[in-house]
């Protein structure tokens, strides 16, 4: 019996509903595992298991110009995201969570547009904008587009921190003295620091995944990863992106173990 | 009585009723405007990157190649076969992906609601890692996986059960195999957190009564995890419409979906008005099947976006 | 520490407060003296948590003025009007220990370390935590956290002090303690106390008066024996204490139930309807259904007898169909005159006993 659960069916008798949800999995994560494995393959043909190991296409990604550039692009861009997205999702946030403004429902809906209009749409709207302003190709037209994507996900998720928070926490600290900002500076920020790390890391992975935008905005000395990764894609399958694919997977588990480490801790 | 007709007096001779209400009124005014000055940042750069170049494309969708006011645009999606081609796929694709997901990622929900809290939180490790993998890494994998000369046919070719390798990548079953694997989990989220919802006691109260297994799982947990399904499903199909990636990568140029099709309209042929006026379709489809949704199950579906 | 001196009063006219277009408070008026220990005792809704709100400048008024000492505060931000609060929940800051809590306020003062840890010292003497500054806040008791609290309230030395509901989350033994010491520490400090509660047992205990809220006002401010001796309202009455109302008339100078006269000890008032406040304990059985003077009779029928140790309590209809209710302590003369259920009962109350108010 389920000690959660505790309904009168046997294990044995779910037996075959463990076993499709197990296959569920497998089909889940699969793939990303294949591509971590033939990442360090000899061949160019893409066998598996592979037949012999090797680096060399971890050693033709760092060593390729192209590659490094790209990455370094998408990592300014992302570190850029982060440190624009963070502070205002949060400032956000918190005049949201006060929930005295008028058009609350509207200012709502309208933060968390990019979750909702289909990327494509946005991808093409902000290159068409951005031909006219002459910030296509550029590092902040790319830190711009990419920080309305991540804004949704740190208002959100600081917002669920804000939530979880005793607001007469902030208002005893203002009765005993402190002024606005050193109310939230020394009362509220520290309890909610969490959500906002957590809010910051998905701004990160938002930014440095991201592709469609990107396709069209991006190019020249600012051609993202992704938008490289693309690219190559539509013409060959080059063992190197294997490569590449297992830093950005290994980069996800890196992030994701953080956010949850600071989520359990608070 | 007495003693309160005394307090009521006194206060009529000390002041009206609307001391300082100028000083408060601006007070209030300006506490609304530092809240605004949080929120301005955030809602100009919304407002700039996605609102007005939206308005803007629609505007543009307004008008005929040679400048003239009409709704040329919105009538070719009428008339030119390839367009209706496009829709007809492109919805073949949402509901089949949507179909699988369902498929997939019911009895995944199911089973991870019905696991002890540790076993259960390992299990959706799985599901919300390739959640966070980037979809082109995803996509590279199903191609790797799929192609010709891929894992599949390798291993089913040495294992000698067919002697020609099958077609998976490349047309509509590769973009619906890695479709599915990039969506699944956003079928599998909302829905396991709405079944963990659930009330044991209801499943329990069933079994007593005299219910099956089958039954109290057909009459009580399955209409109790509908409303769950129903947000992923919307989510899954809405998110199909307008997915770009892995159709252009896996589709082999058969492929032709809605994102693709904009993006040809726009990129290669610079014909603004007409792909302008595909993205506002697109939207306008995405914002009904949303709406539609939200009418009918009330305000979850908010709720469940913020679940990612 | 001594706070008396700068103790200061409170002067609130004309507040009013809406949530939307509902009122919740409607011109309110309200004196607190210097170093009074003040309630604002009511149901939930009667808005006296707003108004309490409305002081510490966490809520907006509509309109109206407070003054302290003189100076208006009613657009002041919090952090400058230099109260102490105390909330229902404590709101303790979890990341700081008891000692950083209490030294909060000081540190926003921008008071030097020495002198800190010295006043931070004798807080803590105060509510007798000496020598569990370094304590975590999730490592504290209930009663010790709310002890944090009052600490961190006072620790500043400010001019009011305001409480929300401190001891309701405590268990019943230490809630009755902490009253108790509360008290002893507001007689010691004299700061000015407002203090909101909904339990009235609570708010006799500890205050120089109470003032009654009912549906955004006041309905009655008095000290708390005045409160229970001369009800001015029939919720006032219900609310503080148990009672039973049966309905009077005024006429011709004389106070008249049905056709029976009236004793009243106070002055007749004016002409017209008024309730008859009856609290159980002031009644008590007669022997004869005569009229005696100075004794308001009233003849029922007894419908219900319950023992409860030490004393007993009857109910009781009227001939019009009201209940009444008696409470007396069990002695054996009383016992031995008691009659049985179904049996006619004689009631009396004494005139100086006799309250009227007028109906809602």
């Amino acid at each position: 019996m389920s000690e959660d659960v505790g309904l009168p069916i046997s294990h044995r008798q779910r037996l075959w509903l463990y076993c499709l949800g197990g296959l569920v999995l497998l089909f889940l994560i699969a793939p990303s595992i294949i591509i971590v494995i033939m990442s360090f393959s000899d061949s160019t043909l893409l066998q598996f298991p592979p037949q012999q190991w090797s680096l060399r296409w971890y050693q033709t990604y760092f060593g390729s110009l192209e590659w490094r550039d790209a990455t370094i692009v998408s990592v300014k861009v992302a570190i850029m995201t982060v440190l624009v997205a963070t502070p205002l999702g949060t400032a956000a946030a918190y005049a949201i969570n006060r929930g005295t403004l008028r058009f609350n429902g509207t200012i709502n809906a309208l933060l968390t547009a990019s979750l909702i209009v289909p990327v494509i749409l946005i991808g093409i709207g902000t290159f068409f904008l951005y031909a006219r302003i002459g910030l296509n190709n550029t590092l902040t037209g790319l830190v711009i587009a990419h920080t309305v994507q991540a804004l949704p996900l740190v208002v959100l998720t600081v917002l669920s921190g804000l939530r979880s928070y005793d607001m007469n926490q902030e208002r005893v600290a203002r009765s005993l003295g402190a002024g606005r900002v050193a109310a939230f500076w020394q009362v509220t920020m520290p309890q909610i620091r969490f959500s906002i790390v957590s809010g910051a890391l998905f701004a990160f992975i938002t930014s440095f995944d991201e592709v469609v935008v990107s396709l069209f905005i991006s190019g020249g000395e600012t051609t993202t990863l992704t938008r490289r990764m693309f690219n190559a894609l539509r013409d060959q399958i080059d063992p190197t992106i294997a490569a590449i694919s297992t830093c950005l997977i290994v980069l996800s588990v890196v992030l994701l173990s953080v956010a949850q480490i600071f989520g359990r801790r608070h | 009585m007495g003693a309160q007709t005394a307090v009521m007096q006194e206060n009529a001779g000390r002041a009206g009723p609307d001391l300082n209400t100028q000083a408060l009124r601006t007070d209030a005014r300006r506490e609304s405007l530092r809240l605004l000055a949080l929120l301005s940042p955030s809602l100009l750069l919304v407002f700039a990157i996605i609102i007005v170049p939206i308005g803007w494309l629609f505007w543009l969708s307004l008008f005929d190649e040679a400048g003239g006011f009409s709704a040329a645009n919105y009538a070719r999606f009428f008339e030119q076969a390839s367009y209706i081609k496009t829709f007809v796929t492109t919805f073949k694709v949402a509901f089949i992906v949507t179909g699988a997901c369902v498929l997939l990622g019911y009895p995944l929900a199911y089973m991870l609601s019905q696991l002890p809290r540790r076993a259960a939180s390992i299990c959706l490790i799985f599901v919300i890692l390739p959640f966070w993998t980037s979809v082109l890494v995803r996509t590279y994998a199903w191609l790797v996986i799929l192609q010709r000369k891929g894992l599949i046919n390798s291993w089913l070719i040495d294992l000698g059960v067919i002697s020609q390798p099958l077609s998976l990548a490349n047309n509509l079953s590769g973009v619906v195999i890695g479709m599915t694997h990039i969506l699944l989990p956003f079928l599998v989220l909302p829905l396991y957190a709405s079944m963990k919802t659930i009330d044991t006691d209801c499943l329990r109260a069933g079994m007593n009564l005299g219910a099956g297994p089958v039954a109290t799982f057909r009459q009580i947990f399955f209409p109790l995890s509908l409303p769950g399904l129903a947000s992923g499903v919307v989510i899954v199909f809405v998110l199909c419409l307008g997915f770009f990636v892995t159709p252009a990568l896996m589709g082999g140029g058969k492929v032709n979906m809605w994102a693709m099709r904009m993006e040809q309209t726009t990129s290669l042929y610079s014909n603004w008005g007409a792909g302008a006026a595909l993205g506002v379709v697109l939207l306008v489809v995405t914002l009904a099947l949303l709406g539609l949704f939200q009418w009918l199950l009330g305000a979850r579906a908010t709720g469940v976006w913020s679940s990612r | 520490m001594s706070i008396a001196p700068s103790a200061l009063p409170i002067g609130m006219r004309g507040i009013e407060k809406r949530f939307g277009s509902v009122p919740v408070l409607r011109d309110l008026n309200l004196d607190v003296e210097a170093g009074e220990f003040l309630t604002l005792l009511g149901p939930s809704g009667s808005g006296k948590t707003t108004l309490l709100m409305i002081l510490a400048g966490f809520v907006r008024a509509n309109a109206g003025s407070i003054r302290v000492g003189g100076d208006e505060i009613i657009t002041t931000p919090p952090h400058k009007r230099n109260i102490g609060m105390v909330f229902q929940n404590y709101a303790l800051f979890p990341h700081m220990n008891v000692f950083h809590n209490i030294a909060f306020p000081l540190k926003q003062r921008g008071v030097a370390a020495a002198e800190t840890a010295e006043r931070v010292e004798k807080a803590l003497d105060l509510v007798k935590l000496q020598g569990l500054g370094e304590r975590r806040v999730d490592q504290l008791s209930g009663g010790q956290r709310q002890r944090v609290a009052l600490a961190r309230a006072i620790v500043f030395e400010p001019r009011i002090v305001l409480m929300d509901e401190p001891l309701s989350a405590l268990d019943k033994g230490l809630r009755e303690h902490m009253q108790i010491e509360l008290r002893a520490l507001h007689r010691r400090l004299g700061m000015t106390t407002v203090y909101v509660t909904h339990d009235q047992r609570e708010a006799i205990t500890m205050s120089d008066r109470i003032a009654v809220m009912n549906g955004g006002r006041i309905e009655q401010l008095d000290k708390p024996e005045s409160l229970y001796a001369r009800p001015q309202t029939q919720f006032v009455a219900s609310f503080i204490g148990e009672s039973n109302f049966i309905p009077v008339e005024c006429r011709n100078g004389s106070v008249w139930y049905e056709d029976r006269r009236i004793h009243t000890a106070a002055a007749t008032p004016a002409a017209g309807q008024y309730l008859m406040v009856l609290r159980p304990e002031k009644l008590r059985l007669l022997a004869t259904a005569e009229p005696t003077s100075g004794v308001n009779v009233l003849n029922a029928t007894l419908s219900d007898i319950i023992y409860q140790g030490d004393s007993f309590v009857c109910y009781a209809v009227l001939r019009d169909g009201r209940q009444l209710t008696l409470r007396d302590y069990c002695r054996s003369d009383v016992l031995a005159k008691m009659p049985a259920p179904g049996q006619p009962v004689s009631f009396g109350l004494d005139a100086q006993d006799t309250i009227l108010v007028a109906a809602d």
